[in-house]
């Protein structure tokens, strides 16, 4: 197939970009396969280059000789194109609407990307390798996990890489056993080791239990060989008891206890799939309404119960954190089918409990080991966003929650991050629209079949470039060594307006004070290594003046300690 | 209409020509007051979820009163500042809704309300001496429950919403609204006893009260807001955006005393610490510089490439700001007096305002400068080997993280709010109580009198 086919016009003279805060632009639309541009055709002015897979819906608004379309893209910005002559602004609707919805992912923008603005210094899809990921995490375990190559070709389970960690006493045929009782083969994986006490955190879907209540020994010992001597466990479920029901129906359920007696099993329901997507859109919605009432925006607030969600995700991730942390015991997580909800709350409680997945390379490596390696579909998953009115089931704001969450946290601990909220919605977008492979496809398998990282430019490869990633890099940050507790009280959650309210609200005030804030914190800095750089300067000098004799050794003390001084306080 | 009934009402369109009216309606005194109690039910619910809490929000209505106070105000100061229209503000007494309106709407308008000193007069000027009823709204004295409103909180509240739209348009931070709020209940100071000037006449109130503003300037470090800057998009008309989502629950406010809905880090304290740090390390190295400049003479090379001619002049401004921080902070204390000093303050500032200084008054640069120059006497004095190593010793490089300093070597514990002070000498962190001693530091070459701990303030005193 040809783009050139899905365009009957490519380019439109004297058509009006309208913007909220920004004055309208007056230029050229060119539709290419994929991007739709606007160029005034003066030089050095503003250009809008909008990706197709960005534009969630459009909405027509024709009258008689002219037409409107309003676009909403998926990063949740509303544009509005005034166009002259009906028949052009249909053609345009048109093609729009066909090129940001290709079913099939090979035409897609990325496959066509080829950065020219910059050479790959650093491959991304090499950055954060599985394996060496998985032996990094383990290594502090003094050999009591181990790397397996089971589901080599994902012939065992088509949503795992094709390494994982395990318990080192567990063999491969036990992990297939186990594999064959849990949902979509997920038997229970490593995700984080605790480094402090050596409890861990896993994960993997619900357990083939059904409604004969079928039982998996393999699967227990798989379990089992995960636990300190002496210590029980905690399953943490993220449904809710009826849930669990309903699944044992369709085959499913959750581990008994009788069959699982070192464990114990707890619920923590959090909402999924379309209850999320709406919680969204509704958010949006209200977000978008700026002549509401302060009754009305309570009112759609409450109702779209986004924050609720927020709070449930951060409760479920501390009480994880908590049994790691606290009481050494190690931690099962897994929802249905351990894509979703599993997820969020493996990976929120990591960025509470390890310093490492609060610095720029370890979120990135996080997102990788537990979003995009893990098996989260982002292809389903992020297919629409807020707006669009069809919507398949499958769609879920399962990563923008985990990242709302995240951004809780942040607020809390605003210098324990090394980079900036920015950052954050940087990887939002990229999850909906991008120019980049990394978000594509549901699972590292179907990345394969479509040879992606040979076809595909990386995101990591783009963002880690110094001179991208110092935008993204927070001014305040100081390593925190520490498990950061945050406060789940509804005081403390707040809406994430430097998102929702991202393009309804003028944002160049947060910028500046953005901008102060690296001012001070280099002005700072700049003063410290200039301070000590001249003390030293000073005492070599007057080394040197003593012993050429111009200078008399001080009363109180010799050269020697004030030297140690100056460099004890420089240190 | 209810006023009509009793005689009263409003100005008859008839009579007043070239006059247009505009009803927004703010909610009276008693509704107000309900308002704030169903909020802190709201407030002190235990364990809410999400929903328990937005909606407690929304039943409250207090968010929708302030953004309703915000709305007047906007449309006041627009009306003044941008169409260049005249503004009558009334209700039915004229000191309630009247004087939260118009303080707001000043706030909005003139920059000068948004300093230190500017808000004290504004609170003078439109709330004290236009006899807003403190004694009555804040129930000083339990007369009449009725007669109680939190219309003063309101205000507050309302200025705590535009600085956090505007987070450099003032030199105060969340902490100098907290204290004021405090003190207005408090009674500890004369300044907000009585319900009208009158009264605090009859009491004779600046005779045998102390004035909040004279405490509160000499404590004016506490107060100033790390992102302010004096000139530049700020210096003109404010316009908060008044849409429902930027209208927030003042959770600082409200929640104060929680101590556990806070944030863990603060951004301000950390960027308070970076820029006293900043100013100490640009005294020392001033010295350090001349310091260099006198060792390079000596061993007979030029002098002139150790001259950093950059930090000088920061230095120089930086000091001045500081200086003049100090002197305002001795500004007599009784209540009369204060008024009209910063009110001369206030006046002088807008004059002098090519001044450098991105924070504090304007007080008096020239003599400062004399000072300077008997002092650049005094400290070239020739140098000896010893000296050096004390002035680097008395000037501490890093100063001590604030996380998870939870208390006070003196074991006092910190709350969120309480301001963690460092000492210059040693870097470490104390409490209010143990940082009482300010000294000047060999290390600095302005010789102004800086905060140290007691440890460091022997030692240095010893070494003298």
């Amino acid at each position: 197939m040809e783009f050139v086919e899905l365009i009957k016009t490519p380019k439109v003279d004297g058509v009006i970009l309208h913007r909220p805060f920004q004055s309208p632009l007056d230029g050229t639309l060119c539709i290419t396969g994929h991007h739709l541009i606007l160029s005034t055709r003066v030089e050095h002015h503003e250009e809008l280059w909008l990706l197709h897979r960005n534009i969630d819906c459009i909405e027509r608004r024709f009258d008689a000789n002219r037409g409107a379309i309003v676009i909403k893209c998926k990063n949740l910005q509303i544009l509005r194109l005034d166009i002259p002559g009906q028949e052009e602004a249909l053609n345009i609707a048109d093609s729009i609407e066909t090129l940001s919805t290709l079913e099939d992912i090979s035409l897609w923008y990325p496959f066509y990307f080829r950065p020219r603005q910059f050479d790959i210094l650093e491959d991304g899809w090499q950055a954060f390798n599985v394996e060496s990921e998985l032996t990094r995490l383990i290594s502090h375990a003094d050999h009591s996990w181990r790397i397996s190559h089971v589901n080599k070709d994902f012939t065992v389970c088509p949503t795992y890489p094709e390494t994982v960690a395990v318990p080192k006493s567990v063999t491969d045929e036990l992990l297939l056993a186990s594999a064959s009782f849990r949902d979509g083969g997920r038997f229970p994986v490593l995700s984080y080791y605790h480094g402090d006490n050596g409890a861990v955190i896993m994960r993997s879907s619900q357990p083939l239990v059904g409604t004969t209540g079928r039982r998996c020994k393999e699967d227990e010992r798989v379990l089992n060989a995960s636990l300190r001597p002496g210590k029980k466990g905690y399953i943490i479920d993220t449904r809710s008891p009826n849930l669990i029901q309903m699944a044992k129906n369709r085959g499913g359920g959750c581990e008994p206890e009788v069959n699982y007696s070192q464990w114990k099993r707890v619920h923590r329901p959090v909402e999924r799939h379309t209850a999320l997507q709406e919680s969204l859109c509704k958010l949006v919605d209200a977000c978008n309404d700026s002549r509401a009432s302060m009754d009305k925006w309570l009112s759609r607030l409450e109702s779209s119960n986004w924050l609720g969600h927020v709070k449930d995700i951060l409760t479920c991730a501390c009480l994880t954190a908590q049994c790691v942390d606290k009481e050494g015991a190690s931690v099962l997580v897994h929802g249905g089918e351990g894509i979703d909800s599993t997820l969020q709350v493996t990976a929120l409680s990591q960025v509470i409990l390890d310093p490492d997945c609060r610095t720029v390379r370890g979120f990135e490596a996080l997102v990788e080991r537990e979003w995009i390696q893990a098996g989260h579909p982002f292809n389903d998953r992020c297919g629409k966003s807020a707006y669009s009115p069809a919507r398949s089931r499958y769609e879920a704001p399962a990563f923008l929650l985990f990242l709302d969450s995240v951004w809780q946290v942040y607020q809390q601990f605003p210098c324990s991050f090394e980079f900036s909220t920015q950052f954050l919605i940087v990887l939002f977008e990229h999850a909906y629209a991008s120019q980049f492979g990394t978000f594509l496809c549901n699972s590292e398998c179907d990345k394969r079949k479509l040879n992606l990282q040979r076809r595909a430019v990386s995101l990591w490869s783009w963002v880690n470039r110094p001179e991208v990633l110092q935008n993204y890099l927070n001014p305040l940050y100081e390593p925190n060594k520490s498990v950061i507790w945050p406060s789940v009280a509804p005081q403390s959650l707040e809406l994430w307006s430097e998102l929702y309210l991202r393009w309804t609200q003028d944002n160049s005030i947060l910028d500046e004070t953005n901008k102060q804030i690296l001012c001070i914190k280099e002005h700072n800095k700049e003063l410290r290594t200039k301070v000590v750089r001249i003390r030293r300067q000073l005492m070599d000098l007057q080394k040197e003046a003593i012993e050429k004799g111009l200078l008399a050794a001080g009363n109180h003390g010799n050269t020697e300690t004030a030297s140690e001084a100056y460099s004890s306080s420089a240190s | 209409m209810a006023n009509k009934a009793t005689g009263k009402g409003y100005e008859n369109e008839n009579f007043y020509s070239d006059i247009k009216f505009m009803f927004l309606g703010i909610g009276n005194i008693h509704v107000m007051r309900n308002s704030l109690l169903k909020l802190l039910e709201v407030c002190e619910l235990k364990d809410p979820t999400m929903s328990e809490y937005v909606e407690g929000l929304q039943s409250c209505a207090w968010l929708k009163h302030i953004k309703a106070i915000l709305d007047t105000s906007l449309f006041i100061a627009s009306a003044v500042g941008e169409e260049g229209n005249s503004v009558l503000v009334h209700c039915s007494d004229g000191w309630d809704r009247t004087a939260q309106t118009c303080s707001v709407a000043s706030l909005l308008l003139d920059p000068s309300y948004r300093t230190l000193q500017g808000f004290m007069v504004l609170i003078e000027k439109e709330w004290l001496s236009l006899g807003h009823k403190f004694t009555d709204r804040c129930g000083h004295l339990a007369r009449d429950l009725k007669e109680t409103s939190p219309v003063f909180s309101q205000f507050i509240d309302c200025t705590w919403q535009v600085l956090q739209q505007f987070p450099a348009a003032f030199q105060f931070n969340e902490r100098f609204l907290l204290t004021i709020h405090d003190h207005v209940f408090s009674c500890q100071y004369g300044t907000f006893i009585g319900n009208c000037e009158k009264d605090r006449i009859d009491l004779r109130l600046p005779d045998r009260t102390y004035s909040l503003w004279g405490y509160m300037l000499h404590n004016m470090s506490d107060y100033v807001n790390p992102l302010y800057k004096r000139n530049g998009r700020y210096d003109t008309m404010l316009k908060p955006n008044t849409g429902p989502p930027n209208i927030r629950f003042w959770r600082g406010m409200y929640n104060r005393f929680d101590s556990g809905v806070h944030p863990r880090e603060s951004v301000l304290d950390v960027l308070c610490v970076a820029k006293d740090q900043s100013s100490s390390l640009e005294d020392h190295l001033q010295l350090l510089n001349k310091r260099l400049g006198a060792m390079k003479a000596l061993l007979g090379q030029n002098s002139v490439t150790s001259c950093d001619s950059l930090t000088d002049s920061a230095v120089l401004s930086d000091v001045e700001s500081d200086a003049r921080c100090r002197n305002a902070a001795s500004v007599p204390a009784s209540n009369n007096k204060l008024l009209q000093s910063t009110e001369a303050v206030v006046r002088g500032n807008a004059a002098n305002s090519e001044s450098p200084s991105d924070c504090e008054s304007g007080i008096d640069v020239k003599s400062l400068r004399i000072s300077q120059c008997s002092l650049e006497e005094k400290r070239s004095a020739e140098l000896r080997a010893g000296e050096l190593e004390m002035e680097a010793n008395s000037v501490a490089v890093e100063w001590k993280t604030l996380r998870n300093v939870h208390n006070c070597s003196c074991l006092t514990q910190f709350e969120y709010f309480s301001r963690k002070y460092h000492c210059w000498k040693c870097g470490d962190v104390f409490c209010t109580r143990c940082i009482d001693k300010h000294t000047a530091l060999p290390g600095h070459y302005s010789q102004r009198p800086v905060p140290v701990c007691r440890n460091c303030y022997k030692e240095v005193k010893c070494n003298v």
